[in-house]
Parts: C-alpha cells; structure tokens; sequence
C-alpha cells in the first residue's frame, strides 16, 4: 500500500445469504430443517479503488445499487466475501447520527458513551468535550437527561460530536439528509473546514450539488460495481443520467402493461410512435385472428392530465374496412399535426365490429409519446397561435377609470 | 492480548457497563438496593416454603445461609446467561451501525451480573454473622468457585447470545433448561436428601452443582456433600471441570466464528 493511501480497495466482493421462508407447513418445516434454502445475493461485485490521504471522495448511487453496504464495509461493519479493504489510521464511521444515544441518560453521559461506541478513550474525550458542547452550543442543558431535549437539540449534540472528533479518515452517510436549513448551512461550512483541513473524509450522498462543491473525485456504484470514476462533474452528470434512462425503461413498460380487453377477433400487435416538430404519427399493427366484415380501428389520445384529447376511428373518417379474413395482419397509421404542449401523452387503440357492438380489442396505455421541447404558449394544446395586433390607445376620456 | 486490551476497548467497556447500571433501576425509587433486595425476597419466598412448611434441611447446620448462598450463585449463572442471550439482538442498532468488538458487548453484560452477584454476597455475608458461621480460611476458596460459575456462564453467554442471532427458538429452549435446572442443581434441598448415591453422584458431575457445593462446602459447613467428596478417586470428577472448559473454549470459539456476520444476519 502507498504511504499516500488512506483507504485501499481491492477486488472486493460482498454476497448476502437471504434464505427462503416458503415452507409453510409445519412438517415442511421439520423435514427441511436440515436444508433451508437461501439465495445468493451479489450486493457488490470486484469493487477497485483508492482513497489518497487528505482526499475527500464522494460516494452516489440510487438506493438499493450497494453504496451502503460499500459503507459499511470500509467501517468494518460487514466483512468482506472476497478480495482486501485496507486503511491507514483511525476510521470513524457515521452511519447514522447519535447511535447508542440513550434517553435516560444526560447529555454528558451520552458524549462519553458515543465517544467509547467510536472507539475513543476517556481521556480523548475529555479532551475534545468542551469543543463538542460549545460547537452544538449546548453548554447549560449538559447535564440535564437527553430525553428532556429538543429532536433539534439531540441532532446538534450528534453532529458536533462527529464534527469534532479527532480521526483519520471520516465516512459520513448521508448526514446532510436531516436538520432544517441552518443545521444544512452548518453541515456545508464544515465540509468546507474539512476540505481546508485536508482530512480525508468519504460522503455518501444523493445531493450532486454537494458533490460538485466538496468532493475532489467521486464514485458512482449502480448495481454493485463501479459504474463510474472520476472528477465530481462527470460522476453527478452519470448520476443524474440513470434517472432520465430509467424515465425512458418506465415508458416502454407501461407500453406494454397497459389494461386490456376485447373479444380477440382482431388483436394489436404493437403500437409505435414517432414525434417530429410538425407531426405526431402513430401506427399500430393487427392481426385478424377471425375473419370479420368491416371493422372499425380507431386510437385515442389522453393528455398528461387524463383528459381524452383526441379520438379518430376508421368510421369517422368514412374508411370501409372491408371484408379481412382470418391470419391477415393489418397496419394503421394516424398523423396528427403536433399541436401538442410539453408533457407526456398515452395512446389507446381499440378495434370493434362494424357497428360497435362487440369490441374485438380495447389496449389502454398501448404507447405513449413524449413532447420535451417547450412551447411559446401554455394551456392543452398549442395551435399556431398569432398576435394579430397590439396597440395602445390614446386616453379615452369616457373610460377614464381614475374620473370621479 | 493487546489488541484485545487497548485503551479504547477498556473505555467502551467501562461505558457499556457504566451505562447498563444507571439505565437497570432508572426511575425505581429503591434502585440500586434492588441489587440486594432481589435474592433476599427471593430467599425469604423458598426459606418460609421450604424450610418452615416442608422443613427440609432441619439436618444441616446453618441451612439459612447454606441456602442463600446457593440461590445468589444460581442466580448470578441465571442473570448473566439470560441477559448475555438477548444482548447482541438488543444492541442491533449498535451493530449494525457501529464498528465495536461484538465481544464486548458480552463481557459487559456479564460484568453488570457480577457486580449484581458482588453486591449480593454482601447480604450472605451478613447473613452468615447473623446465623453464627464461623469465618475460616475456606472463605478464600470462594472466589475460586466464583471463577468456575463465571467462567461457565461466560462461555454459555457467548454462546447463546450468537446462537439466538440465528435461532430465535434458543429464548424459550434456555428457559426451560434453567428451570429444569433450578430443580436438577441441589440448589433449595440439601443434596442429603436425595438418599441414592448414584443419583447424588450424577447431580454432582453438573458442574454448576459442583461449584455451589463447593463453595458451600468451604464457607457454610463441611456437611456439604461436594464431587470431591463423593467421587473421590474416581476419574468421574474430572467431568465437571471439563465441561466446564469445554462450553468455555466452545462458546468463545463459536460467538467467533459467528461474530463477522452479525450485522447482515440480525
């Protein structure tokens, strides 16, 4: 390990054992006692990096991608299932602010008992004691019971003591997620202090703009491995591209589960949409399963609000259909001049005999289109809308609204 | 050794001890007498039923103490592995947040029960001028006998207190063990009483038996029937001693190999 290394990760791994609970029964119990099924979960996959001394690296990624069991590993809380976690000096973790806090006990136990937690002797604490209760400005309620304080008051005492410790390498996970805007103000000046001081401090977070200020390098875990690595700029562009990608993922599966009935005499394949500035097209695709005469297909558009916008069939626009026999497949495009504002619109297509007694396929939600750029007016929809004229008059004495 | 000895590690150990004893009798008007008034009361409820309705132990000299006696170590065996059980469950907020040695959350509880049982031997003692028993030099094979109770409540501590991370069952399994085993250690009749040596014989190699015997043996009277007395020359009364060193070094060894993964598993 480099002498400049605070933290060395190497091929780090973490499985997690979650065992089954399907046996139901009692006998199933008893005669899979012996082997109780559990399933492998990989939280973390060949995990690689170094964190330098003085350096202070941030740590994103969506709930659930590992970044807390990332944590938890480097504050020796979870153990390794393969590869190495190294480091250098004192680590004092904060998962969480204030644990092992007691209420029956005051403010001055609980210092000395958090301390202990964190691994500090009597006399370091002593020593950083006086510094903890003027930062959390706590000094006349110290020996009063914890219980008796204010939710406000247990998180600046919680907060002071992680601030004012004297460690190493200092992990935080998401601390700035509590407090009102002062405490929030007071967590950003002492990032500031902690960057100035050239502590190494690890920030696990959700806020990019946090990053973006503190971090000198920044991490990004998406479904356990490193998915990303470098300045904070690039990982908090990353970061926020997966929810735009996951945006776009929830759009195609609400494509396809969109609520559904109908008879089935014909039914719709799939339904796309294109998007250009001037025209919204829709096409959807049929197979006749039965030969019909006549049918009508028709879509309906819904606006962002649920509002049906638009709603055109064959019979409308006077197409006869005519006879389809069984196994034939059909197309069916629409173009509809976009009028659209910004938002997101859900297409529905159906198809029913011809005299609309009998619905062969009704698909709610077949596919949805989006309008991303911003429009010059507001409202539902936006036609050309043109400001013929605007002038102002000269005072007209009759309409005078100040005359008494 | 060192390791496990740091500075660190005595002050987190003060603490949590420091702390479980302010928090036991907190709001109890009473509190810290409880300590003492606890096995008296409980002495009083076997002494009445016992010794003044079914009048047993009217052989043996200085039965009130030899009685307390035995109900202060049981109870010691009893409050230590009963509190150690749930400890490492309790404290899952510490674990799962906290880097501390999962070891010392045991040995803290088990010095908060020593303390209790301490305290306790105090009312024994007193008890003991009360009653007339004599104070000889076998009152320094007491702490002897203390280390043997401790040293086995110790290795059961740590292991039930990892085993009930796993298996929740362990809670009332244990339960019924001490209450089977309130009634299995001669602990509120006279081992005499018994009147088959052979059953007096197996009695004995509990080594829990063997050590209040003992004890009583060496502070209360000489009428105390003890393994040493009753299985002498025998290679039987090895077996309380290594059961003994066996759940000592098992228990350790186990809450070890267990000790990793406590903090995914609670």
């Amino acid at each position: 390990m480099n002498e400049n290394t605070a933290i060395h990760i190497s091929h780090l791994s973490k499985d997690f054992k979650l065992p089954h609970d399907r046996q139901n029964s009692l006998k199933g119990r008893v005669v899979n006692f012996r082997k109780r099924g559990y399933e492998i979960q990989q939280a973390l996959k060949d995990i690689s990096f170094d964190v330098k001394k003085g350096e202070f690296l941030g740590i994103v990624g969506r709930n659930g991608s590992g970044k807390s069991t990332l944590l938890k590993l480097i504050a020796g809380i979870y153990m390794p299932s393969k590869g190495i976690i190294q480091v250098e000096g004192r680590l004092t973790p904060f998962i969480e602010l204030g644990v092992g806090f007691s209420p029956e006990l005051s403010g001055r136990d609980n210092v000395y008992l958090n301390g202990a937690l964190l691994g500090f002797s009597r006399a370091e604490m002593e020593s950083m004691y006086d510094d903890i209760v003027e930062f959390a400005e706590l000094k006349d309620f110290m020996d009063q019971k914890l219980k008796n304080y204010s939710s406000g008051m247990q998180v600046r005492l919680a907060f002071s003591i992680a601030i004012k410790v004297n460690t190493d390498v200092l992990v935080l996970d998401e601390v700035l997620a509590v407090g009102d805007a002062a405490f929030q103000q007071k967590c950003f000046d002492y990032f500031m202090d902690l960057k100035k001081q050239k502590k190494t401090v690890i920030l696990v977070t959700h806020d990019m703009g946090a990053v973006r200020q503190y971090c000198d390098r920044a991490i990004m875990i998406e479904k356990g491995t490193v998915a990303e690595e470098g300045s904070p700029e690039r990982v908090a562009m990353a970061y926020q591209q997966l929810f735009v990608k996951e945006i776009e993922d929830q759009q195609e599966r609400d494509n396809i589960e969109g609520e559904r009935w109908g008879s089935g005499e014909i039914r719709a394949i799939s339904t796309s949409t294109k998007v250009t500035k001037e025209m919204v097209t829709i096409t959807t695709k049929y197979i006749a399963n039965k030969t019909t005469e006549n049918p009508v297909f028709g879509i309906t558009i819904y606006s962002p609000s649920d509002v049906g916008l638009i709603d055109a069939n064959t019979y409308q626009v006077e197409k006869r259909t005519g006879h389809i026999e069984k196994g034939k497949s059909i197309s069916m495009t629409w173009e509809i001049p976009n009028l659209f504002v910004k938002g997101r619109y859900r297409v529905s297509t159906g198809c029913a005999s011809s005299s609309f007694h009998q619905i062969y396929d009704q698909v709610m939600g077949a596919a949805s289109f989006r309008i991303a750029h911003d429009t010059p007016t507001g409202g539902v929809i936006y036609p050309s809308v043109v400001l013929n004229n605007f002038s102002v008059g000269k005072s007209d004495e009759n309409h005078s609204v100040n005359k008494v | 050794m060192k390791v496990y000895w740091s500075k660190e590690n005595k002050a987190l150990l003060s603490e949590l001890v420091r702390t479980d004893f302010k928090l036991r009798y907190q709001g109890s008007v009473l509190g810290y007498a409880w300590s003492l008034l606890k096995p008296l009361l409980l002495f009083v409820i076997l002494y009445v039923v016992f010794v003044s309705f079914l009048g047993i132990g009217k052989d043996l000299p200085h039965f009130p103490v030899y009685l307390l006696l035995g109900i202060v170590l049981w109870n010691f065996f009893v409050e230590m592995t009963s509190q150690s059980l749930g400890s490492i469950v309790g404290r899952g907020d510490l674990i799962r947040k906290i880097r501390i040695p999962r070891w010392m959350i045991v040995l803290a509880s088990s010095i908060l029960a020593t303390i209790n049982m301490l305290l306790s031997l105090i009312v024994v003692f007193i008890f003991m001028i009360i009653n007339g028993v004599g104070v000889t030099w076998g009152l320094l094979m007491l702490p002897i006998y203390l280390v043997i109770i401790y040293m086995l409540a110790i290795g059961m501590s740590f292991f039930l207190s990892a085993a009930y991370v796993k298996f929740r069952d362990i809670n009332y399994i244990w339960e019924v063990i001490l209450q089977a085993g309130f009634y299995a250690t001669p602990i509120i009749y006279p081992l005499q009483i018994v009147k088959n040596a052979t059953i007096e014989k197996i009695l004995l190699l509990n080594p829990l038996a063997q050590a209040i015997q003992g004890a009583r043996y060496h502070v209360v009277t000489h009428e105390t029937l003890t393994a040493g007395g009753m299985l002498r020359g025998s290679w039987y009364i090895i077996i309380p001693f290594l059961v003994t060193l066996i759940i000592f070094i098992g228990g350790i060894l186990y809450f070890r190999s267990q000790a990793d993964s406590f903090a995914e598993n609670i």
